[in-house]
């Protein structure tokens, strides 16, 4: 199979079309739930104006979204993108191994 | 002020340890492959901890606690932003950097284009944004040794300069990559130390509060008319910008390959995490004790003027000196790490074709200290951390689509490439020219200005997309076989073209995308 990929058969092309595409829709996950999450926070600052002023634990909210719970959501999003790539990747060379 | 003989020891001290480590440490740079990168013998721990060792600048160490001092929620943003960069480079360009085996952002433009004219655009923007991120570590240099001994302003920036000089001409990046992971640790140790006494001392003051703290512009975000695009603006650039600066790239080659460039990104991500939450606390606590400093508008030096405004004596001076130990150690490791990068870019490129090459290098890094220094004259006083996120807004709108479209488009053309590079840097370097000199646009355009990334990454996006379509003709013939070298796992026996960042050194016999010892039997 690898020399399907070297001789740019159509059967290569559409093997390295499929992991390419595979970890594109990865990476758009994991970007649209970063922009769900972290980059909504602006957007409901300025619609919800009440999150603005609350507390949590007598730290302001958004204080305490900001500098403290954001890292988290990016450590566990670049986890779960590691994961899945080097999944998606695993699929890959056994496909290639196959015959 | 402090007395003066304790920062003036850390300082000298941190500058002759790293100067020690980079010259006489790793005494193997025989080779010029050893300039540009470590010979990828470096395991992932050491380089997540030279990756953040060199990322965090004098903006994280001294500007990101300034601006929350002085913005208040708002200015949260930038250590989120720059953090939040390492996850969508992790996401969409560690792996395939990697494994393009380009040095330098001019490598891999040559490498996907297959175009001189395309690695020459990309080299004069690698030289201007290492230039406009080279500025501000120079300018807080300047600031901290004038507020632990009170030397005039030009004394740091000069002293950085040349320990930078030296280092870099003596050693490259071999000497470098140790001496970046030693920094990471020290600048953590700087912060951490002095803000646990701290915090412990303001337990025991009865925890006190300060009115200034609870001001409704300052503790609550989105403030000011422009807030939401500001704000926004300030998230594409850093977001989208991590990935577009030179020293970065040049650090992902030191990986083995694309899946231990991914871990290293993790650990990354996690070594920044730890640190961003410093700079808060040091805002807060610069709130209620060193106030002073907004009215002066001297709020960069927020973490090196705490210890004296909240304790008395020798404590004070030993904390003092062990912040302005960290805050050098951040200018000297960001610093060189940028000069190696721009300088090897320089070299190769601009002052290419005489006989000797390490002559280059060590001249080109010569002229990019230089050229710094006389900007630094220039320039007028932008906040630290806001001149940083400039150089961001110029790689979001240059690089990032460059390296987007290139890793995930076929239909990416040279002259696409080109126009998009030209069109996105000239307007996003218009703009922070306008920002660095001080001028206020009236209404709307001043936020556009001010903060320009929202609108000049997708200028630069659209005119390479438009520009490639047009030329849709003039597609690289080997763009299908980099598409695999991109995206393959490097153990795959598959062909990965012919592309060889050292092929001046003429060394054909050892193409970079076979490595040997990893190599395994096709399976057919």
């Amino acid at each position: 199979m690898s020399r399907e990929i070297d001789a740019q058969s159509q059967l290569g092309e559409a093997l390295l079309r499929s992991l390419m595409r595979a970890q594109l829709r990865l990476a758009a996950v994991v970007l649209l739930l970063l922009a769900g999450t972290v980059g909504a926070l602006p957007l409901i600052f300025v619609l919800v104006p009440v999150t603005r002023r609350a507390h949590l634990l007598g730290i302001p909210l958004p204080w305490l979204l900001l500098g403290l719970l954001v890292y988290p959501v990016l450590l566990g999003l670049g986890w779960f993108y590691v994961r899945y790539a080097e999944r998606n990747e695993a699929g890959f060379v056994r496909l290639l191994d196959r015959e | 002020m402090v007395h003066t003989e304790v920062g003036l020891i850390a300082v000298v001290a941190v500058c002759l340890l790293t100067l020690a480590i980079g010259v006489f440490g790793v005494r193997v740079s025989r080779t010029t492959s050893d300039f540009y990168v470590a010979s990828r013998s470096v395991g992932p721990v050491v380089n997540a901890s030279a990756i953040g060792g060199e990322y965090l600048s004098a903006a994280s160490f001294l500007g990101a606690a300034g601006l929350i001092l002085s913005q208040g929620a708002d200015a949260l943003w930038y250590s989120v932003g720059w953090t939040a960069g390492y996850l969508v480079l992790l996401v969409l360009v560690a792996a395939p950097l990697r494994r393009s085996g380009a040095y330098t952002l001019s490598d891999f433009a040559e490498l996907r284009l297959e175009s001189r004219a395309a690695r020459k655009v990309s080299s004069v923007i690698v030289v201007l944004i290492g230039v406009l991120y080279l500025l501000p570590q120079f300018q807080g240099a300047g600031l901290t040794l004038h507020t632990l001994v009170g030397a005039p302003g030009w004394a740091g920036s000069v002293l950085v300069a040349a320990v930078v000089l030296v280092i870099v001409v003596s050693g490259g990046m071999r000497s470098i990559t140790v001496t970046q992971a030693f920094q990471y640790w020290l600048k953590l140790t700087a912060l951490v130390l002095p803000l646990a006494v701290l915090l412990v001392h303001w337990r025991h003051a009865g925890g006190a509060g300060a009115p200034q703290l609870h001001v409704a512009d300052w503790v609550e975000p989105m403030q000011g008319r422009y807030a939401t695009y500001l704000v926004y603006s300030l998230m594409v650039a850093t977001f989208l910008g991590t990935m577009g600066l030179p020293h970065v790239v040049a650090r992902f080659y030191t990986n083995i390959d694309g899946r231990a460039a991914r871990r290293t990104t993790i650990g990354v991500l996690g070594l920044l995490s730890v640190f961003y939450l410093l700079p808060t606390v040091y805002g807060v606590l610069g709130r209620i004790y060193s106030f002073r400093l907004v009215r002066s508008g001297h709020t960069d030096a927020v973490v090196l003027e705490l210890p004296s405004d909240m304790l008395h004596g020798f404590g004070a001076d030993l904390l003092t000196g062990l912040l302005g130990a960290g805050a050098f150690a951040a200018f000297l490791s960001t610093s060189s790490g940028l000069a190696v990068s721009v300088a090897g870019v320089l070299s190769q490129d601009v002052l290419r074709g005489r006989s000797d090459r390490v002559r280059d290098f060590r001249l080109a890094t010569a002229l990019v200290v230089g050229a710094t220094l006389v900007l630094l004259v220039a320039s007028t006083g932008v906040p630290v951390a806001r001149a940083v996120e400039l150089a961001f807004a110029v790689a979001a709108s240059t690089f990032c689509p460059l390296l987007l479209l290139g890793i995930w488009w076929r239909g990416l053309t040279a002259p696409g490439a080109i126009s998009g590079l030209v069109a996105g840097g000239t307007l996003s370097t218009a703009a922070v020219i306008a920002a660095l000199a001080g001028y206020h646009a009236p209404g709307i355009a001043g936020p556009l200005l001010a903060q320009p990334a929202a609108w000049t990454a997708p200028v630069g996006f659209a005119v390479m997309v438009g520009v490639s379509l047009v030329t849709a003709g003039r597609r690289p013939p080997g763009v299908m076989r980099t598409m695999v070298r991109l995206h393959t796992p490097e153990h795959l026996d598959v062909d990965r073209g012919s592309f060889d960042p050292e092929r001046p050194t003429a060394r054909p016999a050892e193409p970079t995308a076979h490595r040997g010892a990893q190599r395994r039997p096709a399976t057919m």
